[in-house]
């Protein structure tokens, strides 16, 4: 049962990711990634990971993407505002492209199959395990992802912010 | 420049006060402002049932008056129409026949008598016109219709009932 | 799974919708009420006895009405926004502990749809979605009001998720669980949790507010600036879907604020009722507390609307990032010192 539903998921994930790419319209790219991430919620949950499900929710679908969203329909993009591109830039595009397959078949074949992290505890991902892995092994890179971020949002309100001199 | 009726209220517009920014204490007042209303007695007339009673000065649709023993006073002399602003008043005068003396006052009456209710601003001044005291805008609200012809009212609207059906 | 869980829960499923349902109808009912008692005036009382008949009336007329879906809109996002708007409004629900289980014809049978131990984050998941709905709404209209309407819902409802979640966050660390089963038993008798958490209430409170789009908070919708906001364009059904949604969410935030911080289906003297009344009667009388506290809550949202004006988009933003932000920071941080404290002792 669960087996089916994961590969059931796992083929809208790849259906809605490719659809991602291959939609004309940047907002329908963007509905499709939300699409994408719904799936990855339904993953989250097969792993019985139920924190990560949720706050993949509320975080990625919630509040990042509606912030794409409205970029997107901010941006009124139409097809002859889009910038011609020129061979030179297509030839590094395949080359860039062909890089990443490289890439991603390397570490893909370099990757074990068998890390059955979750199958080894599968309580691991419920709120109270989640917050104690975090705030016990995993304390010190947690604060300074923490802190990372807060440097990410001071720089942007600085940079948003106008120049008092200017003004 | 300086004000003679010392009227003027220069308005000032400070910048909040730390009370005044919290909101609440003003939303507190507000609310109770509203839930006092809550229970006092509605202002509305529940109107075709219940009618509101009118002003005595009121000046309603026209009536064409009798006298004492039941004939129209109206001798259709035009002064009304002469004196209508609007323009609202047409009447055609007709002969009285020795066998209608009881029901013309006058050897002269209006065959035809006809306001046309859309032209009419009910500004009273055919009920001062008037010689005879034949016409007053003693009656209710102008109903609504549907066509404008309808708005065209004759005697058949205008003339009070006789003394007779009166009783 | 057996077949009578299954049963079971469909029929609870089937029930809590057309509740939420019929209240969100009688809401649009009350809300006409309500802000004529409020002004004076007597509200719709034709149809039917007190007018009671009128959101029926009312449905009738959205159904009746010209269906029109402008011609350069995209026209399947265009469907697809109402719906989706409704959709995450009512599923809001699922988690809701309507009530202790009751006991119906020898078995137990609890009222909620399902315990997830991630209950809270589950609803805020689910309110997070509802902007979506207005979003795909507005930009499918192809219509700059509904546009600007649409970016000002999106604005909004992520700058007040943040004060929402830091206020929840304080109450939290009180109950230690996510589960909303758990914390609605934690409130036993007057044991609520409003006593000890005011300021997080306060801030759930009026974010809430700004969640469901109500007044004084109602900018993606306010007529002056925008005509009808991301709805302009809507007729018919998929209008009514949208103002639907918006009663229905009221309704289920009213629910999640009586859960959180007004103890549920607690009330006081419900240990003597439980002993007394049978394990049928005492729990359904709970469950009976628990809608009166949310209808009063409906009522209060209704009363705010009618007695405060909409508030500016820049103070709108302020309120959010400058006030209420720091002020769910600073109760988080209190209580827990206030908890390290007691703990210590």
């Amino acid at each position: 049962m669960s087996t089916q539903v994961f590969y059931f998921v796992a083929t809208l994930s790849i259906l809605f990711s490719l659809m991602v790419i291959f939609a004309k319209n940047p907002i329908h790219s963007v509905l499709y990634l939300i699409l994408t991430f719904f799936t990855f919620t339904v993953h989250y949950v097969l792993l019985n990971a139920q924190f990560l499900a949720v706050v993949n929710f509320i975080v990625y679908m919630g509040a990042i993407m509606v912030l794409f969203l409205f970029v997107l329909m901010l941006l009124n993009l139409n097809k002859d505002t889009e910038p011609s591109k020129s061979p030179l830039i297509k030839i590094v595009g395949v080359i860039a492209g062909g890089c990443l397959i490289v890439t991603l078949i390397g570490s893909l074949k370099a990757a074990s199959i068998s890390s059955p992290l979750i199958l080894k505890n599968p309580g691991l991902g419920l709120v109270e395990n989640l917050g104690k892995e975090l705030f016990g092994p995993f304390l010190l890179p947690f604060e300074l992802s923490s802190l990372l971020l807060l440097a990410a949002m001071v720089g942007a309100v600085l940079l948003s912010k106008r120049d008092e001199v200017e003004a | 420049m300086e004000s003679l009726s010392n009227k003027k209220k220069v308005l000032e517009q400070k910048p909040l006060s730390f009370m005044e920014r919290m909101y609440l204490p003003a939303i507190v007042k507000g609310m109770g402002i509203t839930i006092s209303h809550l229970f006092k007695k509605e202002a509305t007339v529940r109107y075709p049932e219940v009618e509101r009673e009118f002003s005595t000065n009121f000046r309603g649709m026209h009536s064409l008056k009798r006298d004492e023993n039941g004939k129209e006073r109206c001798t259709a002399c035009g002064l009304c129409a002469l004196s209508c602003p609007a323009e609202a008043i047409t009447m055609i005068a007709a002969e009285r026949k020795p066998e209608e003396k009881h029901l013309y006052r006058e050897e002269k009456y209006a065959a035809t008598y006809e306001i046309n209710m859309l032209r009419c601003i009910f500004c009273g001044l055919c009920e001062e016109a008037c010689p005879k005291e034949a016409i007053y805008l003693d009656g209710p609200i102008v109903p609504a219709d549907y066509l404008r012809k309808d708005f065209i009212y004759g005697k058949d609207k205008l003339v009070e009932a006789p003394l007779e059906m009166k009783k | 799974m057996d077949t009578g869980f299954i049963i079971e829960k469909f029929i609870l499923v089937v029930v809590i919708f057309a509740i939420s349902l019929v209240i969100a109808m009688y809401s649009t009912y009350a809300e006409r009420k309500v802000a004529a008692f409020l002004q004076d005036r007597l509200g719709p009382d034709r149809a039917g006895p007190f007018g009671i008949l009128q959101p029926l009336a009312d449905g009738v007329k959205m159904f009746m009405k010209e269906e029109i879906i402008p011609t350069t809109s995209n026209r399947w996002l265009f469907i697809v926004g109402p719906g989706l708007a409704l959709l995450c409004a009512c599923i809001g629900t699922a988690v809701i502990p309507w009530g202790t289980p009751v006991l119906i014809a020898g078995k137990t049978v609890s009222l909620q749809v399902t315990d997830i131990n991630v209950g809270v984050l589950y609803i805020f998941g689910v309110v997070s979605l509802g902007v979506y709905g207005v979003m795909i709404g507005g930009w499918a209209s192809n219509n700059k009001y509904s546009l600007l309407s649409a970016i000002r819902a999106a604005s909004q409802n992520i700058s007040y998720e943040i004060a929402m979640g830091l206020s929840i966050i304080a109450l939290l660390l009180m109950t230690n669980t996510l589960s909303l089963k758990e914390i609605v038993a934690q409130q036993h008798g007057l044991n609520w949790n409003v006593w000890y958490q005011p300021l997080g209430f306060l801030i759930f409170m009026v974010c809430s507010f700004a969640e469901t789009n109500r007044a004084p908070f109602d900018l993606p919708e306010c007529e002056t600036e925008l005509i009808g906001g991301y709805h302009t364009e809507y007729s018919s059904m998929k209008l009514g879907f949208y103002l639907f949604a918006e009663y229905i969410n009221m309704f289920v935030s009213s629910a999640v604020m009586a859960t959180l911080y007004f103890g549920g289906y607690n009330y006081p003297g419900m240990d003597w009722i439980a002993a007394h009344w049978g394990p049928t009667w005492a729990p359904l009388f709970g469950t009976a507390i628990f809608f009166g506290k949310i209808v009063f809550f409906i009522f209060f949202f209704m009363w705010v609307r009618w007695t405060i004006p909409r508030f500016r988009y820049d103070q709108l933003m302020n309120l959010g990032w400058k006030g209420l932000i720091p002020l769910a920071i600073a109760n988080i941080i209190i209580t827990g010192i206030v908890i390290a404290i007691i703990e210590k002792f």
